[in-house]
């Protein structure tokens, strides 16, 4: 398999600090990869860093065989890889559907009516919602509208970050599913970001593992998580 | 009754209110008890103390009573949402009472008891419309806190005067040169603050304003420096002038001649220039620039992950922004027929910002009422010249307290699925949302 998306020794700064110190990361197409990690490790760095901001100081992001290292942000949205940033990021004064439409605008809404019915579909709760300002939603349909709004560019790699944060257990289990669900029906690739190893490494086909900006362990996911150091570290011994 | 013994607010209402009184005395002491008069050739000061013990006691017998009827501790707010019935019921009416407003302003000049006086009132008011509506692009969609608009009224009046005064075009022809050139300088301003935001923005913005109208002043062979520039010419009816001779706007139409039809022909094209920049907002807004801009008022990476070229959607924010301030600055240099940098100090800029936020920002609505509300109280007030100012501060908390969001604060968003929902401003927390 090619990969879709590959990092080779990328390290990135905020001032002098290092954050991520030399990556290596790759996504198969149709694959999930998940990348678990403690807080500060630089997991939603090295997401920001394929996105361009901040940008890999050393190092090279390819991705479907063009060099994205230093291609500005909104350029790189337009090669059909969407993100649910950490936080969420919605647009809070916006409406539902204002926000559902801004996801579409890099495909100039050529497939509009129909991706919409399509996220209603996954997520009911969005169309009840749908003239409700973003910034007013519970913290679970916030996350709902800022996948869809992912989704609404029908891309080719979907980067979460943290989807499950703040969630209920049994709406986190239904966004992985939606996950799941989009990767086995659509062929979609999903880079996933997650404090939730248990469940994240169960849902990934493969893993990686970081720790102070340097990847410290890589494996298929249920492989992972037979690991005692990951159990350890991140499932606190298990569940 | 069973009703606890509730503590007195009595003593606590009475202290308050007599720190209150305190505050007052140190403001008033300077502001109010010293007045300067002539000693003889020099300027002497002249304590004045039974005005301040007057101020003093209004302020803690007005404190007193408020502390103790309003502001009672424990006294049940009522929340100051309006319900969403009768915000429903304003977004209806509001709906009939925009083409109410521009039928009653069509109709304006030939109202009886409408005076000359009137209709210059009018223009007056309609350029600050135009001005708040072209402002609320930058401002309330873009979120882009600009304090140096008036730059781009003045680099309009100035484009049409100096076009007219050295070339001889037509106002017509430099109507639109004016508009361009206004946006290039928005372009101008755009490029050195396009990772500014919020404070340090408007302080650039503040600086802006304030080069162009030190450039205008001290540019003396070019702008007339402080003198200003006369003798602008006024716009033709399609090529007919407003004269008394036999080609003459009144002898083409069979007309007696009256000073009043170039008046009136002015007040229209405001109006048409102030609608036409209305109707361009709207639309705007409805089209992927305008959510892109609302968008980049609420988050700007994720506007960027999104695929928005923020750069861009910045620029042409300030780029269309200007260009109706120059439209608005070219009518402004036609009527007053005369310009110097006066008519361009930060006072203007900080006017016409305050008809934004007062109106609401992004509400048109809002804005058109702001401003009538505005210029129209200001010239009400001009017999109090003195006082004007103070009143306007005090007219401009009132509001912000009464309406912290602005007159109109309910934003109807720009994509339905089957009926519109306005969505009720004064319900969401304020600073957030
Ligand atoms: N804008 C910034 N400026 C300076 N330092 C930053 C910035 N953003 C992140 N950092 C630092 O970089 C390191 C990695 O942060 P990052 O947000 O990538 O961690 P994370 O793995 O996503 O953690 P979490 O699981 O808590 O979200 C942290 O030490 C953090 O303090
Ligand atoms: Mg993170």
């Amino acid at each position: 398999m090619t990969a879709l998306l590959s990092l080779e020794g990328v390290t990135a700064y905020y001032g002098s600090i290092a954050a991520l110190k030399g990556v290596d990361v790759e996504v198969s197409e149709g694959e999930i990869v998940t990348l678990i990690g403690a807080n500060g490790a630089g997991k939603s760095t090295l997401m920001m860093t394929i996105f361009g901001s901040p940008q890999a100081r050393d190092g090279r992001i390819v991705y479907d065989g063009r060099d994205i290292t230093r291609t500005p942000m909104h350029e790189i949205a337009r090669l059909k890889i969407a993100q649910s940033p950490e936080g969420r990021r919605i647009f809070p004064r916006m409406s539902v559907l204002e926000n559902l439409k801004m996801g579409a605008a890099v495909t100039q809404f050529a497939h509009y009516d129909e991706d919409l019915e399509r996220m209603f579909a996954i997520f009911p709760r969005l169309k009840e919602r749908a003239a409700q300002r973003g910034g007013t939603l519970s913290g679970g349909e916030q996350q709902m509208l800022a996948i869809a709004r992912a989704l609404m560019s029908r891309p080719r790699l979907l980067m979460l970050d943290e989807p499950s944060l703040g969630l209920a257990p049994l709406v986190a289990k239904q966004i992985f599913s939606v996950v799941k669900e989009l990767n086995e029906k659509d062929g979609l690739t999903v880079f996933l970001v997650e404090q939730n190893a248990y469940h994240a490494l169960k849902l990934a086909h493969r893993g990686y593992v970081m720790v102070n900006g340097k990847i410290t362990m890589s494996g298929g996911g249920r492989e992972l998580l037979e690991k005692p150091e990951v159990r350890a570290a991140y499932l606190e011994g298990g569940r | 009754m069973t009703t606890a013994a509730a503590p007195s607010p009595f003593p606590e209402a009475l202290k308050n209110a007599f720190v209150t009184a305190l505050i007052a005395l140190g403001l008033a002491a300077p502001m109010m008890g010293l007045v300067t008069v002539q000693v003889g050739g020099d300027l002497g000061l002249e304590p004045h103390c039974p005005r301040v013990a007057i101020a003093v006691a209004l302020v803690f017998v007005g404190r007193l009573i408020l502390n103790l009827t309003i502001w009672r501790p424990g006294r049940v707010k009522k929340v100051t949402a309006i319900s969403p019935k009768t915000e429903r019921l304003l977004s209806k009416t509001a709906r009939y009472l925009a083409p109410a407003a521009v039928a009653f302003a069509i109709i304006l000049p030939f109202l009886p008891g409408v005076g000359r006086g009137q209709i210059d009132l009018g223009i007056l008011v309609l350029t600050y419309v135009m001005l708040g509506w072209g402002l609320n692009i930058v401002v309330g969609l873009a979120g882009l806190l600009d304090l140096g608009y008036v730059a781009f009224y003045a680099v309009g009046a100035y484009s049409y005067a100096l076009l007219a005064q050295n070339f001889g075009f037509s106002f017509w022809l430099c109507l639109p040169l004016a508009g361009i050139l206004a946006a290039l300088w928005g372009v101008m301003l755009g490029f050195p603050v396009l990772r500014l935001r919020g404070d340090y923005l408007a302080i650039v913005t503040l600086a802006f304003g304030e080069i162009i109208r030190l450039v205008l002043l001290n540019w003396q062979w070019f702008t007339g420096g402080p003198n200003g520039i006369g003798g602008i010419p006024k716009p033709s009816f399609f090529g007919i002038d407003f004269k008394t001779g036999p080609d003459g706007f009144a002898a083409t139409f069979g007309l007696t001649f009256s000073p009043l039809h170039r008046i009136i022909f002015m007040y229209y094209l405001i109006l048409a220039l102030a609608l036409i920049t209305n109707y361009f907002v709207i639309r705007l807004r409805r089209l992927p620039i305008g959510r892109a801009w609302e968008a980049l008022r609420e988050d700007e990476i994720a506007c960027r992950s999104l695929g928005v070229n923020t750069v861009n959607t910045k620029l042409t924010a300030f780029a269309l922004g200007a260009m109706f301030a120059g439209f608005a600055g070219s009518f402004f240099a036609t009527r007053q027929g005369f310009i110097s940098p006066e008519s361009f100090v930060f006072m203007e800029s900080a006017l016409i910002l305050a008809i934004v936020v007062l109106g609401g920002m992004g509400s048109q609505f809002g804005v058109a009422v702001a401003a009538l509300l505005m210029i129209g109280g200001f010239e009400w007030f001009r017999e109090f010249q003195d006082y004007r100012l103070i009143i306007f501060g005090l007219v401009m908390v009132l509001i912000m307290v009464w309406r912290p969001r602005g007159l109109v604060s309910s934003r109807s968003p720009s994509v339905f699925l089957k009926e519109k929902k306005a969505i009720s401003g004064s319900l969401v927390q304020e600073g957030h949302g």
